[in-house]
């Protein structure tokens, strides 16, 4: 379509950008406005007098790093498991030949439609026998694989060529070390990607660390930020945008580095 | 096309599976093959551990669940609960507090799905003509994705203030002097809407940018050397071809949308007076009260609510 771009459209997609983008600019500038101003009717844009008290009283008043800590902890830990446990099953559906793969796949498929909610109360039921209740391992285990990594990795690695892989066949490679030797170094870019998109899913998972992280020490930042803003607090702007400053912003910086590979992975997984 | 279509679809390798059965039925005993099926296995090992304790079994679990009176003192014995049949079932029908959720979930998913749907095609069309700028505003658009819901929350609790929030001070520029929001039984529930299309709109443009990419150059020309206008290339052209996307797309949003919880529980616990009680804040709550045969109920009917209208959708979609 050799059609220059009408202006008008660039007007439309920018009021569209200030609508999808403002909020958060308004969040950081009010972030570092002092109490009194946030309150001011009409609100100001610029803060008149800039401060960083809300963010020190995020340390003082609440048990900041040790949330940071416990959302890192459980992000990374959820992302490892996927990395391995995902690219293990992908390469299978995608390379290997076995009764039962087609089964296996739709089941897989399948689960993409159980709500949240169905799987939640005896999840939780479960965990509370294993008495995992207000551990790490409770937050973690159930979040270990996920069907999206396994769609991603087995589309991945159904486009690498058979023939690398009847290669190392013939030289006698057994099918772990064709796997960890020839087929994930060649995954970079798919692996990246499940990265990414399971490290933000983790970080801002809600439900289940409200639930399970009962004691304040083992409260994930969204869960702390929440439980604070639904409380006694909830007038206590400042703060609380500040909290938010201090949720989005890890995310907000790794979208921005890597964010090449966020719409690459949606693009593949939603297409194919 | 029968109902039967819509699942096969979705799973279609299953199907594929029964039909080729017979053809499949092949030596399967021979030592080589045998090992390396259990080399395969073994690589789907860890997973399936996991999937069978953490989501398998707690399908099947909550389903028997749903058939007992189990409540939260039963938790360190969850087998020593008394059936209840379908008693749970008919308790939901009667209560009128899960009827609201049915409906406010119906109404979230009835004008949340086309609104997003609608929008995101628009910032994809609009993207794919623009040459400059064009990943400023993809990733702008795409922002509000990635970003934690409580964060958002906060932000968006502030910007909906009655008196000192953004939007009612812009409203009020024009001359409209705006509702009170989440504090209104009738406001409440658009605002919740319009924050889950703002929330949700960047994944599906993200997936309707890949899909133009798709809908070949030629046919455009052709169809201008035709006559036809912009409008017309975007009907007869560019929607054909992304048909299969919006499937997709409109069943990854209503799939979503069918379990909207998270909004409501941050923005509005529900409230005012169950404006914005959904099925799943509705199964939460019965969690929260002990009520976990009941709560195990209630989530099941959303289950079958989420098939059900999947199934239609692929109908709707593949037919015409």
């Amino acid at each position: 379509m050799s059609v220059r771009t009408p202006r008008w459209l660039y007007g439309v997609l920018s009021l569209g950008l200030v609508v999808m983008v403002g909020p958060f600019v308004w969040m950081l500038l009010a972030s570092v406005k002092p109490e009194r101003e946030i309150r001011q009717v009409p609100p100001t844009w610029l803060p008149e007098t800039f401060t960083l008290e809300n963010y020190t009283a995020l340390f003082s008043r609440l048990d900041f790093p040790t949330f940071f800590t416990n959302s890192m902890l459980v992000a990374v830990a959820v992302t490892l498991g996927n990395l391995v446990f995902c690219s293990m099953v992908g390469y299978a559906l995608a390379k290997l030949d076995f009764p039962g793969k087609r089964t296996l796949f739709a089941l897989i498929v399948a689960t993409l439609m159980v709500p949240g909610m169905v799987v939640f109360i005896p999840q939780f039921v479960l965990v509370a026998n294993l008495g995992l209740v207000d551990t790490y391992p409770g937050l973690i285990l159930p979040f270990l694989v996920a069907p999206f990594g396994i769609f991603l990795m087995r589309q991945f690695i159904g486009g690498l060529p058979d023939e690398l892989i009847d290669a190392a066949r013939v030289d006698g490679a057994g099918e772990m070390r064709i796997f960890a030797r020839v087929v994930l170094p060649l995954c970079g870019p798919a692996l990246a990607t499940l990265a990414i998109l399971t490290f933000l899913g983790s970080w801002n998972n809600f439900l289940w660390p409200l639930v399970v992280a009962q004691s304040e020490d083992k409260y994930t930042l969204p869960i702390a930020l929440a439980l604070y803003a639904t409380g006694q607090n909830q007038t206590d702007f400042g703060l609380l945008l500040a909290g938010a400053v201090v949720v989005v912003t890890p995310v907000i910086v790794i979208f921005l580095a890597l964010q090449r590979h966020f719409t690459q992975g949606i693009a593949t997984t939603g297409i194919k | 096309m029968t109902a039967v279509t819509a699942p096969t679809a979705l799973g279609a390798p299953s199907t594929a599976a029964v039909v080729t059965a017979p053809a499949r039925r092949r030596p399967r005993l021979t030592p080589m093959r045998r090992r390396r099926a259990l080399v395969a296995w073994g690589f789907c090992l860890p997973f399936l551990v996991l999937f069978v304790t953490f989501t398998a079994g707690p399908v099947v679990a909550s389903l028997a669940m749903a058939l007992t009176d189990m409540r939260s003192a039963d938790l360190r014995s969850p087998f020593a609960v008394n059936s209840v049949g379908l008693g749970n079932f008919v308790q939901l029908l009667g209560d009128t507090r899960f009827l609201t959720s049915l409906r406010v979930t119906a109404v979230f998913v009835l004008v949340g799905v086309p609104l997003t749907l609608t929008l995101a095609l628009a910032a994809a069309v609009g993207l794919n003509r623009v040459s400059r700028l064009r990943s400023l505003f993809r990733v702008g658009y795409y922002l509000p994705v990635v970003t934690s819901i409580v964060a958002v929350a906060v932000v968006w609790r502030f910007l909906l203030q009655p008196d000192s929030g953004l939007v009612n001070t812009m409203l009020g520029l024009v001359g409209i002097a705006g509702p009170t929001w989440l504090d209104s039984t009738t406001w409440a529930l658009p605002a919740l809407i319009a924050m889950g299309a703002w929330r949700n709109l960047g994944t599906l443009m993200v997936i309707f940018l890949a899909g133009l990419q798709t809908v070949p150059r030629q046919e455009y020309e052709a169809a201008s050397l035709d006559g036809a206008n912009a409008w017309q290339q975007f009907r007869f052209v560019t929607l054909p071809t992304l048909r299969p996307v919006m499937l997709f797309g409109a069943v990854i949003t209503t799939i979503g949308y069918l379990q909207f919880f998270e909004e409501p529980f941050v923005m509005t616990q529900g409230g005012p007076l169950d404006s914005t009680l959904s099925v799943s804040y509705f199964v939460y709550q019965q969690f929260g009260f002990g009520n976990y045969g009941y709560a195990a109920a209630a989530s099941y009917v959303l289950f079958v609510c989420i098939v059900a209208l999947t199934a239609v959708q692929f109908r709707v979609f593949r037919e015409r």
